[in-house]
């Protein structure tokens, strides 16, 4: 790539998203799951998205990747208007959405299968190269059935990661999985993301998490879904999730979020 | 070893029995014969090639009209699964016309296509074609959403998602569907050949047929043996590895 484009580049924000609102009709009822939503992100830049459950975090993601039209605003990736899914914008689900019926190689060729310009053995290369960074070179012929969840979710990294997105849409993605296999995960997470300069969106319900990984957290509300609050996280990177200025952030966004929820709370108790 | 080992046994056992009752005369050969006189009876068949020829002209009917069922059946499913009309229309025509016993269209199959190989095909075609395609239909629809929606961010869209991901996500499916309509074809094609004799080829359900005309009881065990051994090599043959391919990356059942 020239100096020329990458300056261009830098001028744009890797994502804009413009008052976005989106609603569903379900049972005669609408619900607006995105009420009027900015937000734009710096070009490798992390960010973390927490809310309470319903607040309309999977909706925008699903707006990002191109999977659902906003109905109102504009989404714009490196100032191009998203009208569809594409492999630039790889999306990560909190289920690793691995195919049963390929091997874990198999898996990781398929979004390089759909890269133009690219023969069979560089695709292979790139392939294991993947495996390689996720630790997983071991297990490439290796059916999905036979891989721990952790595994899995290292395996769908290597598939997002593969084909090279621009940007990497993680919903939930460490969700499922237990605290162990997490902490080593934001690791690799982290040193992926400082190396190969992508660009991030996380989904997550754990504060802490958000501020482990995050450049910035981006607080939703729910009902309407609207952005909060927006935290910068400074700290010094690599961060360990059970350090105390770490603690200190969480502690700040979890009065927030709390602050969110009790209306909810009340409404309940009535 | 040891499950191949036992069932070898046991057949060596009622082979043994069976002999044995034959020879103590406890009833006449005629409604009795000896697992002896059968497998004299198949020898020389087979040295006369009636039974080889017959088993030839039976099983190209099947896997004719069989294939045809199949290039028919997925289509129909996917179409039926992807579009509401088709759905609405041929998908419950599928419906329906599974549930006829397929020996039923015998005589509709008689009437249009006359005593010809076509007729017989037809049967087997009918017989197949609706299992395949209301399982195929069924497999679509019960794939996750969540793999159309990983294929999509990896820019698969329109026919390579319908190739690469919603036609094998709904394998398992359609490997049961594709069984039931052998089955459904399997018999009625007997059925069809044991009814009606057709003059372009003497099936094994004709020799069948002709055996019971003579009174010849050991040619009729001994074609339905042959029978039973192939209805066993097809599903060894067309199916077993496919299914071993299922269980072995879908991680279900054991073997
Ligand atoms: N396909 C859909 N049909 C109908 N309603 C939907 C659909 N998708 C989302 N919604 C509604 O939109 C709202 C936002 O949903 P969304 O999945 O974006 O929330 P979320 O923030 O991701 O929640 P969680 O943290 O529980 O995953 C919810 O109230 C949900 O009921
Ligand atoms: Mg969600």
């Amino acid at each position: 790539m020239s100096l020329e484009t990458e300056s261009g580049m830098a001028e744009t924000s890797a994502l804009e998203v413009e008052s976005v609102s989106k609603s569903f009709r379900a049972r005669r009822k609408t619900m607006q799951a995105l009420d009027n939503v900015s937000l734009k992100v710096r070009r490798g830049e992390f960010v973390c998205l927490v809310g309470p459950s319903g607040c309309g975090k999977s909706t925008l993601l699903n707006i990002v990747a191109g999977l659902e039209r906003p109905d109102q605003g504009n989404v714009l990736a490196d100032g191009k208007p998203i009208t569809r899914a594409g492999a630039d914008r790889m999306m990560m689900f909190q289920e690793s959405a691995l195919f049963p019926w390929l091997d874990v190689l198999g898996n990781v060729m398929f979004g390089l299968r759909l890269c133009a310009g690219l023969n069979g053995k560089k695709r292979r290369e790139v392939a294991m190269d993947y495996l390689k960074l996720v630790g997983l070179e071991p297990f490439m012929h290796a059916n999905i059935h036979e891989l721990s969840g952790g595994m899995k979710q290292r395996v769908a990294l290597a598939r997002s990661l593969a084909p090279n997105p621009r940007m990497l849409l993680m919903d939930e993605p460490f969700a499922a999985l237990d605290a162990m296999t997490r902490e080593q995960l934001y690791g690799d997470i982290q040193e992926i993301w400082s190396q190969r300069k992508k660009t991030i969106l996380f989904v997550t319900h754990n504060v802490r998490e958000a501020v482990c990984l995050g450049d910035r957290v981006v607080l939703f509300s729910p009902h309407p879904g609207r952005i909060q609050e927006q935290f910068e996280i400074d700290l010094p990177r690599p961060r360990d999730i059970n350090s105390v200025d770490l603690a200190k952030h969480a502690t700040t966004i979890m009065r927030s979020l709390k602050r969110i929820l009790r209306p909810e709370l009340q409404e309940v108790a009535e | 070893m040891k499950r191949s080992q036992n069932a070898i046994l046991f057949f060596l056992f009622v082979t043994g029995v069976w002999e044995l009752c034959a020879r103590l005369g406890m009833w006449s050969p005629v409604l009795f014969p000896s697992p002896v006189e059968i497998g004299r009876y198949l020898i020389e068949s087979v040295r006369d090639r009636t039974l080889i020829e017959a088993s030839s002209v039976t099983l190209k009917r099947l896997l004719i009209g069989y294939a045809a069922g199949l290039v028919v059946g997925v289509p129909l499913g996917l179409l039926t699964a992807r579009f509401k009309f088709v759905q609405d229309t041929f998908g419950t025509a599928a419906l329906g016309l599974q549930t006829l016993p397929s020996v039923c269209w015998v005589p509709l199959s008689l009437i249009w296509f006359g005593q010809s190989e076509f007729a017989m095909i037809f049967v087997v075609i009918m017989g197949s074609v609706w299992s395949v395609s209301l399982a195929t239909s069924a497999g679509v629809q019960s794939v996750p959403p969540i793999f159309v929606r990983a294929a999509q961010t990896m820019g698969s869209e329109g026919l390579h998602t319908w190739m690469r991901v919603i036609l094998p996500a709904s394998l398992p499916y359609i490997v049961t569907g594709m069984k039931q309509g052998w089955a459904f074809a399997w018999r009625s094609l007997m059925a069809a050949e044991i009814y009606v004799t057709v003059l372009t080829g003497f099936g094994l359900g004709h020799l069948l047929h002709y055996g019971r005309e003579l009174q010849a009881m050991d040619a009729v065990v001994g074609i339905m043996l042959v029978i039973v051994v192939i209805g066993l090599l097809a599903d060894k043959i067309l199916f077993s590895p496919v299914e071993r391919f299922l269980h072995r990356r879908w991680g279900t059942g054991e073997d």
